[in-house]
């Protein structure tokens, strides 16, 4: 089933809006998309309790070629939303990345996504986003305080100093909204960027690629699996991605001056199947698109009492994974600050720190994805050189393999230099240093895991006896686990925890005054 | 005798990779291959010893 050519998984209700019957009622926040982030960022703040609105244009969830990596990040963040275990169980775990160039049938290089093992979450999980939004909504419809209105559009803003008003269209006719906070989810072409003629600067790469999204039943290991120049696309790139119920995503790289609509056709499609696959492969089409990319981001994330996030506020190339892995920690970083804010227990200021951090795990994302872009599709002779010679001394030496850049994967951000962090006083040998995100480890042996325990509040971790004073929730180590270990602690070490599992502060030995200091430059009253 | 070292030396390959590849951008392939030549040129005298780099032309010969 298509609609207006955009594929429908499943069908969702139009609602007539109470607005046009003249009750209206002015709103804390608004969300626009009901994309995965702008889901994720409803069932975040609705779970903290709020009323929350999102606005979408459409009136179902799309299928087609879309996201399907979800990182270990995005996992542990998912698991706080309470759909963490339904997607890892409907999901394809993955840690493995293998890469091979040209005839070779050993791959050249081999990558792990999950270095650091005993960690409740796998390195990656592919599903459809198809499967991520439906979990989303099964929660979100779930609660009372939510209002996700499909089939309503949003057609004008004007912003306020104290929030914004919106129009909404809608088949019965247009109405307004007054909100004191508009989070924009609105994707790539995001309509409240357009709405308020802000910028959105980058690079776009002069190159199309392929997916032909098939189903086929061979047995093959759950692994990223990517070619340069293959016998079945010389002198061009190819990728394979396992995704649930037998579908699988392939990946071709395609070349500059093409033709897309004959690009899509089964005929031209068929020999590149056959190609990486076998000719005896048996398959049925899912979806066949046609896509380029640009990596862009806005100069600021945050404008006024409109907040953006995921792709409307930054793009990357997919080769990596972090496009909605980006959102979703746009996601985690925003809400809980949002959350502060709203209940004044925080000043407004805090939110800066969301652009802040963002722009740099965004910059970070861009930069990857442009260098992972520059190495499969070289832009001038000297690039095409090297990389060729990094692909035939990885034949030769170990080193090369190094070099060879297929993507690199989403990893959390550090939040370098964050005005929430506390630099370390005592000396650290290991450990999550402030702005870096916690690391899980198991807890006894009853399948407990420590990122679980930490819930998604500020919480102070402390190892030994004598936890310090403290107003908060305090969990309790003892100094000879895995976690001691992982955390780089001795009898005495306690680290301060965000909501988002990011560490704002580490001590060996912390008073009273240590901790209220960092909380509180954590919650920007510092 | 000293041999070349073809394990992994480097912490930051990306970033090296894309030094080089900026170092090139815009370029006329003139001018590309003597930054290449200057290159090679210094890396060589850095490293000084003939053996080693004898090892080096050995292993980047076209296959």
């Amino acid at each position: 089933m298509t609609h207006s050519g955009i594929p429908v998984y499943k069908k969702k209700t139009y609602n007539k809006p109470l607005e046009l019957q003249n009750q209206s009622k002015r709103h804390q926040l608004v969300i626009v998309g009901a994309g995965p982030i702008g889901l994720a960022a409803a069932l975040d703040m609705a779970l903290k309790g709020y009323d929350v609105l999102v606005l979408t244009a459409f009136e179902f969830i799309s299928a087609g070629s879309k996201g399907i990596c979800y990182s270990k990040q995005t996992l542990d963040y998912f698991d706080r939303l309470g759909i963490g275990e339904r997607v890892v169980e409907k999901g394809v775990i993955w840690n493995v990345g293998k890469v091979f160039s040209g005839v070779q049938k050993d791959p050249i290089y081999q990558f792990d996504m999950l270095p650091i093992k005993d960690q409740k979450n796998p390195g990656f999980v592919n599903t459809q986003q198809y499967h991520v939004e439906d979990y989303l909504c099964d929660a979100l419809e779930n609660m009372p305080n939510v209002d996700i209105r499909w089939g309503h559009s949003l057609s004008g803003l004007k912003t306020k100093q104290n929030g914004c008003q919106l129009q909404v269209s809608t088949k019965d006719g247009d109405y307004t909204l007054e909100t004191e906070y508009l989070i924009a989810c609105d994707g790539a072409r995001s309509v409240v960027r357009t709405l308020m003629n802000l910028t959105f600067e980058g690079k776009v790469f002069e190159d199309n690629f392929l997916i032909a999204d098939v189903k086929f039943k061979q047995k093959r290991p759950s692994e990223r699996w990517f070619w340069f120049d293959p016998p079945f696309n010389p002198d061009k790139s190819a990728l394979l991605h396992k995704q649930p119920d037998d579908v699988w995503r392939l990946d071709f790289q395609l070349g500059w001056d093409i033709d897309k609509a004959e690009a899509i056709k089964p005929k031209n499609v068929d020999p590149l199947i056959k190609g990486m696959l076998g000719d005896d492969i048996e398959y049925e089409e899912e979806w066949y698109s046609v896509y380029t990319f640009q990596c862009a981001r806005m100069q600021r994330f945050i404008h006024g009492r409109v907040i953006f996030a995921g792709d409307s506020a930054h793009l990357v190339s997919p080769f990596g994974a972090r496009g909605a892995n980006g959102g979703f920690a746009d996601a985690d970083n925003l809400c809980w600050k949002l959350d502060l804010v709203l209940q004044n227990n925080a000043p407004e200021i805090l939110l800066e720190s969301y652009n802040q951090e963002r722009v740099m795990g965004a910059d970070e994302n861009i930069l990857n994805s442009t260098r992972s872009t520059d190495f499969i599709t070289p832009k001038d002779p000297f690039s095409q050189s090297l990389r060729d010679a990094v692909l035939e001394l990885s034949l030769d030496t170990d080193f090369a393999p190094a070099f060879i850049n297929s993507g690199r994967l989403s990893m959390p951000t550090p939040y370098l230099g964050s005005v929430l962090s506390t630099e370390d006083r005592d000396i650290f040998h290991a450990g999550p240093a402030p702005g870096h995100p916690c690391i899980d480890a198991p807890i006894q042996s009853d399948n407990i895991w420590l990122l679980s325990s930490l819930g998604g509040e500020f919480m102070l971790l402390h190892f030994g006896q004598d936890a310090p004073q403290s107003q908060l929730k305090t969990l309790i180590f003892p100094t000879d686990g895995l976690a001691a270990v992982r955390y780089g602690a001795d009898e005495g070490t306690s680290y301060l925890i965000r909501p988002d599992q990011v560490v704002a502060a580490r001590w060996k030995s912390a008073s009273f005054q240590d901790i209220e200091q960092a909380l509180n430059k954590a919650m920007g009253k510092g | 005798m000293t041999s070349l070292i073809t394990q992994t030396n480097i912490k930051n390959p990306d970033d090296i990779y894309q030094k080089l590849i900026d170092l090139h951008k815009g370029l006329t392939p003139e001018q590309s291959q003597k930054v290449n030549a200057k290159l090679i040129l210094l890396l060589t005298n850095h490293i000084g010893d003939i053996n080693v780099i004898q090892q080096a032309i050995a292993l980047a010969k076209p296959r």
